[in-house]
């Protein structure tokens, strides 16, 4: 399983034809306490850079954009009992969505893991 | 400087806490012309711990103005819809800048010095007020701004003993009721300790030298009780206790009745005016306004934010100016401008957030019980 990382820092897992999508710690800290996430349904076609889902912090609504094209399979039902798990737990059950993968081609122009990290501290 | 400095814009200022907030490990944003703290830990963390213990809020960004002179109370009754007749020496009174038209150009706090006036004027409006003063004013008035002096806001309901440790002055913190003041020492610095503030909790604002900001924020933030608050939790906890924030909930585009100010429009000037705007306000006061400044329950968790609009049906009745999710009450609340017929409590409006219609709620204010202290 390979983990992707965009420039407004969400994270795409794929894993053979279906991806997990998220926003990272890095992103987490910046809003602070998340109090509601708005999830796209299941079946919502998503573009790369297009809106995929809001986050809605103490002081602000941010935008969260689809890494890739694919359609939505499944929103994180436990983040609408629990926002606060995208604080928790970003990379890992504050996930937000699954979606396939449209155009497996988009990803080469993605973060890895280090490239990600390096430009989080160039900010 | 070269001489082609005069269009770029104004930089950003630093007030005398700046080094401490970053010390401290706060996220600094800009506000107001000012780099302010915007959180230390976390906004709900420090919401609650404001809520249930103490916060010192830096909040030296505000404008604190001495008016002096001749026939002073008669020259700001000419601006101000207040009644200075019945201000005190030690005593502070919420008050409003008016325009011809009536509409909201600040909002204010007016305390009575000895032979003197001084003014706390929201810092995003402080040289407009400045401007304004100055024109209505007669040149004989004396308008010092008091631009060396930091503002401390110490705020919740164990403020009041971690301050007793370290103030010193004739009037016990006991005696000090809401909207009073005294002057006070503390680690030998001259301070003014107003009871007032901007949580809806008991509370301080002192005001002193900016030299001696860091060393009283210190020692205050040195006593179990208190931690220090930025601007995040500053607006959450307003917004519980129903407390309009300048440039959203107030604007030259609302006057005062329709915000459910009339008691900043003091009892005589109701009926003698003589203060800008005095015929519209006058009128609103007896015949009622066509809109409300009113709080509003949102069902479910996602908040509805300034600028949103608010419907009855098909009918566009209002728009939210302040909105947010209320730590206390773990859902969301606003404040909206809404038509009359739709304002009184109970009534059943709808909120629409990103093509969402949220149902809401009429509700009194403030969201959370104001815990003012007026005395034992």
């Amino acid at each position: 399983m390979a983990r992707y990382f965009t420039d407004e820092h969400e994270w795409i897992d794929v894993d053979g034809d279906t991806a997990t999508v998220g926003i990272t710690d890095y992103a987490q800290g910046q809003l602070g306490d998340i109090v509601f996430v708005e999830l796209p349904g299941a079946g919502t076609a998503l573009s790369k850079g297009g809106d995929a889902a809001v986050v809605e912090s103490v002081k602000a609504a941010s935008d969260v954009y689809a890494p890739i094209d694919g359609e939505v399979t499944e929103g994180n039902s436990a983040l609408e009992d629990d926002p606060a798990l995208v604080n928790s737990a970003p990379e890992g059950d504050g996930w937000f969505f699954k979606m396939t993968i449209g155009d497996a081609s988009q990803l080469d122009g993605l973060m890895d893991e280090a490239a990600y990290k390096s430009f989080c501290d160039s900010l | 400087m070269s001489e082609d400095t005069e269009f770029e814009e104004p930089e950003t200022g630093t007030l005398p806490l700046d080094a401490w907030h970053r010390a401290r490990g706060a996220r600094m944003v800009e506000f107001a012309g000012y780099w302010m703290p915007i959180q230390y830990e976390g906004i709900v963390a420090e919401h609650e711990w404001t809520r249930s213990s103490a916060g010192l809020f830096d909040v030296s960004h505000m404008g604190q103005l001495l008016l002096s002179g001749p026939d002073l109370d008669a020259a700001v009754e000419a601006v101000l819809p207040i009644d200075l007749s019945t201000l005190k020496l030690g005593q502070q009174r919420y008050s409003l800048l008016l325009d011809e038209e009536g509409g909201v150009l600040d909002d204010l706090m007016v305390s009575r010095w000895p032979d003197s006036l001084y003014l706390v004027v929201n810092g995003a409006t402080k040289w407009d007020d400045i401007g304004h003063l100055r024109e209505y004013l007669p040149d004989e008035i004396t308008l010092n701004h008091l631009d060396e002096q930091a503002l401390l806001a110490l705020q919740g309901p164990k403020a009041a003993d971690a301050l007793a440790r370290h103030a010193q002055g004739d009037l016990p913190l006991a005696d000090l009721t809401f909207m009073k003041f005294g002057r006070y020492t503390i680690a030998g610095h001259d301070v003014t300790i107003a009871r007032a503030g901007y949580t809806g909790e008991d509370g301080f604002e002192i005001s002193l030298r900016g030299e001696a900001a860091a060393e009283v924020a210190e020692l205050l933030c040195g006593e179990p009780e208190v931690k220090p608050i930025g601007l995040g939790a500053r607006d959450s906890l307003r917004l519980e206790a129903g407390l309009p924030l300048y440039g959203h909930d107030l604007s030259p585009e609302t006057s005062p009745i329709e915000a459910g100010l009339v008691f900043g429009i003091n009892k005589r000037r109701r009926t003698e005016g003589g203060y800008p705007g005095a015929e519209r306000i006058n009128r609103e006061i007896v015949e009622g306004t066509a809109r409300k400044w009113i709080g509003l329950k949102v069902e479910g968790r996602m908040p509805a934010r300034e600028g949103a609009e608010v419907f009855v049906g098909d009918a566009k009745v209002g728009v939210v100016t302040s909105g947010g999710f209320s730590p206390t009450l773990g859902a969301p609340i606003a404040m909206a401008y809404v038509a009359s017929e739709h304002a009184g409590a109970g009534a059943a409006l709808e909120i629409l957030v990103r093509s969402k219609r949220l149902a809401a709620t009429v509700v009194p204010t403030p969201f959370v019980p104001h815990r003012y202290y007026r005395g034992k």
